[in-house]
């Protein structure tokens, strides 16, 4: 070591810890000034992802159902039968095509493809009793249960952060009286409000007029709104509960004491704080959403037909269960990949934004 | 200010009996006042400190948020500048009034860069007219508190305590104030930083001619930087002098204890031997005693101060005491 230096080190024990004085140089004030601040600049958002991509589990869900939303999209474009229409052969239907199983063809389409030698596009997931095909119908079905779990949990995050906002800020009075609205809410039993209501909207609205809204169907729109007025509250207690415990910092009384306005305080300085809790729980509403939209579909309230929603698709393969028991299987499996891929990845957020939650 | 001179006095800020009492709830039905600040008056100079001292909990921090408004006062008059200050025309005072917190981690938003937390006192009251203009009055003021310049876009975890405080005393001074709430603003330092941050709140008053309250409650951190001192407790001042005066020679019981109780430097004039050591607690706001608040740990306690709470008089030379008996 010694000779690297024009100072000779004195003798010393070789396992001596007695350090040399004369080895080192006083710190630059450039060089002190690079110790003040040494952790490397991260954002909040940043170190979450980087976080949730460390999860094996979220990554894998996440790619589940980027593959499934690959699908959703493209299938349609790819697929050259409807979910609508009975296969048809040469412009002729195809009767005997009900109930096949997966990748077989009926009758007709063998003797079509003998005679031109060619390769009619297959039926991935077989057909169903009204001959149409059965992979295009789940499709369809995966997209429904999609959109409406987006949209519920859109609502869900509007209705709720901005209710839970206003009493968590406000508190005193308007905190109590706001917050026994959605104990009232909360008791209700989700089941029986969300058939009654959909019952009623089902008989009394009519979106078909409304542009864009009109095409999703009465059944669906009424759906969203459902969930809208009775999934926020759970959305609400927790953001006013975050609120509630923000409100205490002192960065918010700095804010007051500059002369914020209330709704600057809400926007800059408690929403941003409570932001891990809303992306979570907006994270965990949709396949919330989704499980209940399937639940509604399988009794009959759901979606009208003939679009299919997985829950219907899986109601109507009940009573061909022993025959056709694929039928069941692929709307049913449907669900549960979504419902499963979005629960980790609501799971992974959580852990990820805000480690405090996890027990 | 071009205001009619008819009430222009020669303090900035003059307290009068301030009272700041919170309804807490004792019962089902019953609301007890807790008397947090019970008729504290004070004047400060413009350009001046004023260190207001005493035990957790007696209601330093009440007086400086009552005195911004962030609670609205139960009783007592406050003129700024000779101006009554009400609700009505807090707003525009709050550019001359700021205030640096406590606790340097929960005072600073964490999810805001450090340029937008100082800046915000800026776009509340739309102080700039470019968005260069803004971030010229930023870095100026990172500069004027020893921050360095290139960490504007970070985030305030990423400061050490002593950082973090300068940071909250740059977003005091956006708005160039005249007059600053200093609320223990080193007591969650490190003693080697607190010297670092006084020195710098006295070349700051120096420079820019800034008025402090001066919390802490300590006595050794507010001799330095401050023209008067004030003694609280239990909601009261009990004492208010000139500095020197105050350390030099003490009156009230209370503030003889306080100031016994900080550490000589040099063990050999200790004055141990004059020890006066504080025994029990401070009783709670909620139950207060009759008469003198300190009677309860008072040596030179008498029957009259159960009866009657003393007033602080003038005992010369603008030193005020509020005791019946020293
Ligand atoms: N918002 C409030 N509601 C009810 N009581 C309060 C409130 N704020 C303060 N108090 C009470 O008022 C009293 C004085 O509190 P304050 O925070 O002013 O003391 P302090 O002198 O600043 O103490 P510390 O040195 O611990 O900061 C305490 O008993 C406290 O419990
Ligand atoms: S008034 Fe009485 S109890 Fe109060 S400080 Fe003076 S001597 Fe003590
Ligand atoms: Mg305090």
């Amino acid at each position: 070591m010694s000779e690297n230096y024009s100072i000779p080190a004195p003798k010393k024990h070789p396992l001596s810890l007695q350090i040399d004085p004369a080895l080192f140089e006083k710190a630059t004030d450039e060089e002190k000034k690079q110790t003040d601040v040494m952790a490397e600049s991260t954002t909040f958002f940043k170190d979450g992802m980087r976080r949730l991509r460390k999860n094996p589990l979220a990554v894998f869900s996440f790619w589940v159902l980027v593959v499934l939303i690959m699908i959703m999209l493209f299938a349609p474009m790819v697929v050259p039968y409807s979910y609508e229409e009975i296969i048809t052969v040469e412009g002729v239907r195809d009767k005997g095509a009900a109930n096949l199983a997966p990748f077989q063809y009926s009758a007709k389409e063998q003797a079509y493809m003998d005679k031109y030698g060619v390769r009619i596009f297959p039926h991935i997931m077989g057909t169903d009793e009204l001959c149409r095909d059965y992979f295009i119908r789940v499709v369809y079905g995966t997209r429904v249960s999609f959109l409406v779990g987006i949209f519920a949990s859109l609502m869900v995050l509007v209705i709720g952060t901005i209710y839970g906002a206003i009493s968590g800020y406000f508190g005193g009075k308007v905190d109590l009286i706001m917050m026994r609205i959605v104990d009232i809410i909360y008791s209700l039993p989700d089941l029986l409000v969300i058939i009654l209501l959909s019952v009623v909207f089902k008989e009394t609205m009519d979106f078909s007029s409304v542009p864009v809204v009109g095409k999703l169907g009465t059944n669906m729109v009424s759906m969203f709104i459902v969930f809208g007025l009775l999934y926020w509250v759970g959305m609400a207690r927790m953001v006013r509960g975050e609120i509630m415990g923000i409100k205490q910092n002192e960065y918010v009384l700095a804010a007051k004491s500059m002369g914020a306005s209330g709704s600057r305080i809400i926007r800059r300085h408690i929403l941003p704080n409570c932001l891990s809790v809303i992306i979570i729980m907006t994270a965990q509403e949709i396949p919330a959403a989704i499980f209940t939209e399937s639940y509604l579909s399988f009794i009959g309230l759901g979606v009208a037909l003939p679009m299919p929603s997985l829950g219907s698709l899986a109601n109507a393969a009940r009573s061909g269960m022993q025959s056709y028991p694929w039928k069941l299987v692929f709307p049913a499996a449907s669900i549960v990949l979504i419902v499963l891929a979005f629960n980790l990845i609501g799971d992974a957020m959580r852990d990820a934004f805000d480690p405090k939650l996890k027990n | 200010m071009s205001e009619p001179e008819t009430k222009k006095s020669e303090y900035l800020v003059e307290v009068k009996d301030l009272k700041e009492w919170f309804p807490v709830k004792t019962g089902w039905f019953h609301t007890t006042p807790l008397k947090a600040v019970d008729g504290v008056s004070f004047n400060i100079k413009a350009g001046e400190t004023l260190g207001l001292v005493g035990e957790s909990g007696c209601g330093k921090t009440t007086v400086g948020r009552t005195l911004l408004r962030l609670y609205e006062p139960t009783g007592g008059e406050f003129y700024f500048n000779g101006e009554l200050v009400t609700e009505k025309n807090i707003h525009p005072l709050r550019k001359q009034m700021q205030m640096v917190f406590q606790d340097p981690y929960s005072s600073l938003n964490p999810r805001m860069t450090v340029e937008d937390i100082i800046g915000e006192p800026l776009d509340i009251h739309h102080l700039y007219s470019s968005r260069q203009e803004r971030h010229d009055k930023i870095m100026h003021l990172m500069e004027l508190v020893g921050l360095n310049a290139e960490h504007a876009t970070r985030y305030a975890h990423e400061f050490s305590g002593g950082q973090r405080q300068r940071i909250g005393i740059a977003r005091a001074l956006a708005v160039d104030p005249k007059f600053i709430v200093c609320d223990e603003p080193v007591s969650a330092l490190d003693v080697s930083i607190q010297a670092q941050v006084i020195n710098m709140f006295e070349e700051l008053q120096e420079k820019l001619g800034v008025a402090y309250l001066f919390i802490a409650h300590d006595l050794l951190v507010v001799r330095h930087i401050s023209k008067r001192v004030a003694v609280m407790y239990l909601g009261r001042i009990v004492e208010i002098a000139d500095t020197d005066d105050l350390y030099d020679h003490p009156i009230h019981p209370y503030t003889l204890s306080l100031l016994s109780a900080v550490p000589i430097p040099d063990p050999k004039t200790a004055r141990a031997s004059k020890r006066i050591i504080l025994e029990g607690d401070v009783p709670s706001p909620l139950h207060m005693p009759s008469g003198c608040p300190f009677r309860t740990r008072c040596r030179y306690a008498t029957e009259q101060c159960a009866k009657e709470a003393p007033a602080l008089k003038d005992r010369g030379g603008n030193h005020f005491v509020a005791c019946w008996n020293k």
